[in-house]
């Protein structure tokens, strides 16, 4: 896979732009959607007020009111910092393919029914859907379309990421074009399907940049309960100035307002969005697009995975796995007979038996080119090809066709023969039966390579709850076979278009969430029922409408990781939430006897922190608070790492992590803090 | 603390859990319409109920018909109560010839029992005549555990459904709770009360002659039919002023016990026939589990609180061995009575045994915490469910993203508008117990009404507001409550702790009822095991130490403090 460039939690130009941006972000109107830390605004302009008040009556609270103003503000800045920066590191790139977007001009075609008639050249902003344009060795395509006339290499760099060219050619399932790409040789003819300003591009740009972030449904749900709880705390702070004043205790509104913003959950509200649009980004970073926050969320619910054999669980071609000869025959034989039969055979399959050949009975190639040797292709009549050499005559081929060459009718030839062939078909293989002179040698094992690692994914994703399915054009006896070898919870064989919706249907029934992955046009259908459809960059543009991710890469087991991905994004919102709620016990410790030492010199019980004094006690917390934003960007931006070790033992190791540190680590911090505002004499 | 003591607490224990499992099958039934070994004789006697009414108890409503419904019956319950306390001077069964109620404590009194909270700002054996007892008061013990438990029942049916519009009949839950459950265990109750001492007639008084000589006249009524639905509906007025400590109520450590079970009874046994219908008999224990750490938590704290004694009366020369027995039943102890106030605070009942202000301030912390909680442990008829169903949707949705879906509990997704619901039925209890609280001290009418200042005096108040909002109704004490500010705001605090909490939960049930079920993977958060008992007890705790730490600092905190420090207010 080739991954973008990274770029570094806090490159300096995304820092220095991110800081910038964290003022701009002050704007209430934009706070607004954020109620967390609006409130946290709100009392900070207010603490700001009274901290004016005192400077100018001079009645010495003004250095503790202006410091805690000023790590209000913080609190403030520091979230709209770490949203800022998660954009930033999609704005850097964006502008790389915006780049690439620029004053493209374009070749449109003048009669759009003449495919050999004149073009003129118009700017590709102006195209319109329907236009065809020609793209010639060197031009950018102007705007994504589909093929209509010619074949070309085209690099898609700009996009995947990934500089080895493609092939794209009219028809078929690799005519789809995308805008910004480069026509490397020959020269093709583009009919538009985007307008300007919905390509692909377009889209992709708007994407990274957060342009068209909305609240995920996931989202909003936290929010609610992140609001839900800053009415709550309202409610305590309000009320515990009535029920002090009857304590004896006249409390300020700055103190108020520092338990206030304490006790809110300012730290996962100031990170909320920061989390959903670095999620989006390391998708985009792992080369998948996704059209919305949406499809990321259900990706981390996905129930069952439907893959595609070919390509994703084997290997796209068959491979030979063994050689067996006929009694009488040597091994080596048949297999020298293989070799020379398969030389010329210049399929995958061929040059893969030759390799077998040669790895694992030390043959040497052979010039073919030396007398007398005749090369015998295969056809779709005779289902055999081979070599003719020296009075040697080798074929190889379908075992019925070679039987019916040597003379022997179907079903025939030796017991050891036979017992071979079944055992081979019985397992989901092709058997080649491989002849010489009328003499039949042996049979070559064919079948369809599970990849190597794909059995231990299959199981992590069994560990995550996660059912797999195979989907397969093949017979169900083959299907089972490799089903077993490969570790599938379930196959589907002989499997249709509509079979694969069918399917996807009766899941989504029974209230399972469905993720597939697809290229071709037919299987747009069933992309678009999945919940998540994951298209490849090189399928269809009916495909790539369909779903709601593009893997740019084209590589289908990436769906797995999709899965991953969409995980580490809610548990990053669950974590830092329990972080922040189980913060809020040291802060009750550090500030409530500070509130009332005066009155009731008992509750210094409650002290365990043994802070210097109470006001240095209001103002650590604070700073706590503020800085633990800072603090816990880089989590938040890079995720909370997920390993698929079952949904128990995650929730076990991110309470210990985050809900009992989240108790632990701000006694610790509160109190470093409170060490050097009191050696600094702050408070 | 003594061995004998837990073993007396254990007992009880044992005996609820061992009742409440046939109990919980029976409840099952009950409430998903089922034959039971009762229908036969109920049966005849439920259809006449709906030929009466008209109602067709085939036909299920959507969650906002139920509502309506609930609140229809209700409103009815609060005007005809309130109209017969105010008229009941002219009615009949009136022995001591009581005038009418006066008006802001029959509006107190008649929200009191619709909303199953029993909040008495009445002396019973001074105030009520017999009719308003027996066809009022008691009538509501009995409706009011029933809609909680119709509500419950709802609430439990849309997570067992998939994809429903309705959630159930509200005329149908109701009667069946009252003819199926109630009825029938109070009869038996009642009967075994009487044989334990506790006096059933229609008598207003009989006279003593004392060994002096002097002539006494001790209240007497029909105190055993009240006292039974008064602990199995988790209901907790008293027939008399002093309630469960009246040894007519009372009479002795095995009645006390036995009433210590009746009112854990149909809670505990309404989480079993939950883990029933929902199908895994391991949701309903993880459920129970939480509840049960909490209550025997809180039994320890008192228990223990109440032994150790008040080192300020041990200076002044009381014997210290004998822990704090101020405002305790001899014949109970301390066992019994952290047992039972535990429970009675645990569970929405609210009758007591013992002077609840009289317990040392960490003693006193436990039954008031217990109803700033709301009252799950195991909660009141019914309100313990859906009461820790809402915290068990906030604990999954926390939890559940930390496992990387989108949270799902018993097969339902959580999202957007269940965490709405679940909020804003959550958020209704600091609003009602702080707000008030927190005004009731500002205002010289507020604070007039204590017997303590300081610390103590906060306590009271509190503890006022955290028994009527969360529909305990168990008083404190040392709070005159018959004032006009109080009879208002307590009775706003009853009303919308109850209705204000349950509109959002029936709602939710709606909105849970009509998802789509879906199937529990090895990736699904687990909820029937101990990591989710855990975790529900984590948020309980923090959620609510959160939301009352700081008022409770300035109560009984400090005061825990200051007594240590020799100093009282």
């Amino acid at each position: 896979m080739a991954s973008r460039s990274a770029t570094s939690l806090f490159d300096p130009a995304i820092a220095r732009r991110a800081a910038i941006e964290a003022f701009r972000k002050l704007n209430p109107r934009t706070l607004a959607k954020n109620p967390v830390i609006f409130v946290t605004e709100v009392v900070s302009l207010g603490v700001t007020i009274l901290f004016l008040r005192d400077l100018i009556t001079g009645n010495g609270e003004a250095l503790f009111s202006g410091q805690i103003a000023a790590w209000l503000w913080f609190t403030v800045l520091f979230a709209n910092f770490a949203e800022a920066v998660a954009e930033g590191r999609g704005k850097a790139q964006a502008d790389a393919m915006r780049r690439t977007r620029s004053d493209t001009r374009a070749k449109r075609l003048v009669d759009h029914k003449h495919l050999d008639g004149a073009f003129e050249e118009v700017n590709a902003l102006d195209l319109k859907v329907g236009d065809i344009v020609l793209v010639e060795p060197g031009d950018l395509i102007p705007s994504d379309g589909e093929v209509v006339a010619g074949i070309a290499s085209v690099n898609e760099s700009a996009i995947t990421g990934e500089s080895a060219p493609v092939i794209r050619e009219s028809g078929g399932d690799r005519s789809a074009v995308t805008g910004g790409t480069m026509v490397l040789s020959d020269g093709i003819k583009v009919r538009v399907t985007a307008a300007a300003g919905s390509t692909f591009l377009d889209r992709m740009i708007a994407l990274v940049e957060g342009a068209e972030r909305q609240k995920t449904p996931n989202e909003l749900a936290l929010s609610i309960l992140l609001s839900g709880l800053t009415i709550i705390f309202l409610i305590v702070c309000v009320s515990l100035w009535p029920v002090a004043l009857y304590s004896g205790a006249t409390l300020s509104v700055t103190v108020l307002v520092a338990l206030l913003v304490c006790l809110i959950p300012t730290t996962i509200g100031g990170l909320l969005s920061a989390i959903g649009i670095a999620g989006m980004d390391r998708l985009i970073r792992f080369n998948v697009v996704a059209t919305s926050g949406r499809a990321v969320e259900a990706a981390g619910d996905v129930d069952t995975l439907l893959l595609d054999k070919t390509g994703t669980i084997t290997f796209g071609n068959r491979m030979p796995s063994e050689f067996i000869a006929v009694s009488g025959v040597p091994e080596q034989a048949l297999a020298e007979a293989v070799l020379l039969s398969s030389l010329a055979d210049e399929t995958p399959e061929g040059r893969s038996i030759v390799a077998l050949a040669k790895s694992r009975y030390g043959l040497t190639e052979m010039d073919l080119s030396q007398a007398g040797a005749t090369i015998v292709p295969f056809t779709a009549q005779t289902r055999m090809s081979g070599i003719d050499l020296k009075g040697r005559s080798l074929r190889k081929g379908a075992v019925d066709s070679v039987l019916a060459s040597v003379g022997l009718g179907d079903g025939g030839g030796p017991p050891d023969f036979r017992a071979a062939v079944d055992k081979i078909a019985r397992t989901g293989g092709t058997p080649l039966a491989v002849a010489e002179n009328q003499r039949l040698l042996g049979v070559v094992h064919l079948k369809d390579t599970v990849k190597p690692d794909i059995k231990e994914r299959f199981a992590a994703l069994r560990a995550m709850g996660i059912k797999t399915v195979m989907v397969t054009g093949d017979n169900p006896v083959t299907a089972a076979a490799i089903a077993s070898e490969a570790g599938v919870d379930d196959f589907l064989a002989k499997a249709t278009p509509e079979d694969k919706l069918a399917y996807i249907r009766k899941e989504q029934q029974g209230g399972r969430l469905i993720a597939m992955c697809g290229d071709g046009t037919n299987d747009a259908p069933a992309l678009a029922q999945a919940d998540v459809g994951v298209a490849m960059q090189t399928g269809t543009q009916a495909a790539r409408e369909a779903g709601n991710m593009v893997d740019l890469d084209s590589d289908p087991t990436k769906l797995i990781e999709v899965v991953g991905i969409g995980k580490q994004l809610l548990m990053t919102r669950g974590s830092l939430t329990t972080f922040s709620i189980a913060n809020d016990v040291a802060k009750y410790f550090a500030i409530i006897p500070a509130l009332f030492l005066a009155t009731y010199p008992e509750l210094g019980a409650l002290n365990v922190m043994g802070l210097h004094s109470p006001r240095s006690a209001i103002l650590s917390a604070v700073i706590f608070n503020a800085l633990i934003i800072i603090a816990l960007i880089p989590l938040a931006l890079k995720g909370v790492p997920y390993k698929p070790i079952g949904a128990a033992a995650l929730l076990r190791r991110n309470l210990l992590l985050y809900g009992l540190g989240g108790i632990v680590v701000p006694f610790i911090g509160i109190k470093i803090i409170d060490l050097a505002v009191s050696t600094l004499h702050l408070a | 603390m003594t061995v004998l003591g837990w073993l007396q607490i254990l007992l009880v224990l044992v005996a609820v859990v061992a009742a409440a499992i046939p109990l919980g099958r029976y409840i099952a039934k009950v409430m998903s319409g089922e034959r039971t070994f009762m229908t036969p004789v109920i049966a005849p006697v439920e259809r006449v109920f709906y030929a009466l009414s008209g109602v067709d108890a085939k036909r299920e409503q959507g969650w906002r018909s139920y509502t309506l419904a609930m609140l229809a019956f209700s409103a009815a319950g609060l005007f005809s109560l309130y109209a017969l306390q105010r008229l009941q001077g002219y009615l009949p069964l009136n022995p001591q010839g009581f005038d009418g109620v006066d008006p802001a404590l029959a509006f107190n009194s008649a929200v009191s029992f619709i909303t199953n909270t029993n909040w008495q700002n009445y002396g019973g054996e001074t105030t009520m005549s017999h009719l308003t007892q027996m066809a009022g008061l008691t009538v509501h013990n009995f409706v009011s555990a029933a809609t909680g438990l119709a509500m419950a029942f709802a609430l439990i049916r849309a997570f067992t459904r998939s994809e429903a519009k309705t959630i159930g009949n509200f005329w149908v839950d109701l009667t069946r709770g009252v003819l199926y459950l109630l009825l029938p265990l109070s009869i038996v109750l009642a009967l075994v009360m009487v044989a334990g001492g506790i006096p059933q007639t229609l008598l207003a008084s009989v006279e003593a002659t004392t060994l002096e000589g002097a002539k006494q006249v001790i209240s007497v009524g029909p105190v055993a039919s009240q006292e039974a639905i008064k602990e199995l509906g988790t209901n907790g007025g008293g027939f008399f002023n002093a309630n469960s400590a009246h040894p007519f109520e009372g009479p002795s450590a095995w009645v006390v016990m036995l009433e210590a079970f009746s009112l854990l009874l149909v809670p505990v046994a309404s989480v079993i026939a939950f883990g029933r219908l929902v199908g895994n008999w391991r949701e309903g224990r993880s459920l129970l589990a939480t509840m049960g750490i909490v209550l025997i938590l809180g039994v320890t704290v008192l228990y223990a609180a109440e032994t150790f004694g008040n080192p300020i009366l041990t200076a002044l020369g009381v014997d210290g061995a004998a822990g704090n027995l101020e405002g305790k039943e001899l014949r109970f102890g301390q066992a019994l009575t952290a047992l039972f106030s535990v429970g009675t605070t645990g569970t929405s009942t609210g009758s007591v045994v013992a002077m609840h202000d009289s317990f040392t301030p960490l003693g006193g912390l436990v039954p008031l915490f217990n109803m700033l909680m709301g009252c799950i442990t195991p909660g009141g008829v019914g309100a313990g469910i859906y009461g820790i169903l809402v915290l068990a949707v906030i604990t999954v949705f926390v939890a559940g993203l930390m496992v990387g879906r989108t949270p799902e509990y018993l097969g339902k997704k959580i999202e957007t508008r269940e965490m709405k619901l679940a909020m804003l039925a959550i958020l209704i209890y600091p609003l009602l117990v702080l707000g008030f609280t927190g005004v009731s001290v500002m205002l010289k009418t507020g604070l007039d009404s204590l017997n303590n200042s300081g610390p103590h005096g906060l306590s009271e108040i509190l503890y006022a507001f955290a028994s009527t909002t969360a529909n305990n109704g168990s008083a404190f004490g040392g709070l005159t409550g018959n004032t006009l500010w109080y009879n208002t705001t307590l009775g706003l605090a009853m009303f919308f702790g109850r209705f204000a909490y349950v509109v959002p939960v029936l709602a939710l049930a709606g909105s849970v009822a009509v998802k789509r079920k879906a199937p529990a993977s090895v990736g699904t958060f687990p909820t029937d095991g101990p990591l989710f008992v855990g975790l529900l007890l984590g948020i309980i705790v923090i959620l609510y130490l959160l939301q009352y730490f700081p008022v409770l600092a300035l109560g009984p905190i400090v005061e825990h403090f200051a007594m240590l420090a020799g100093k009282a207010y």
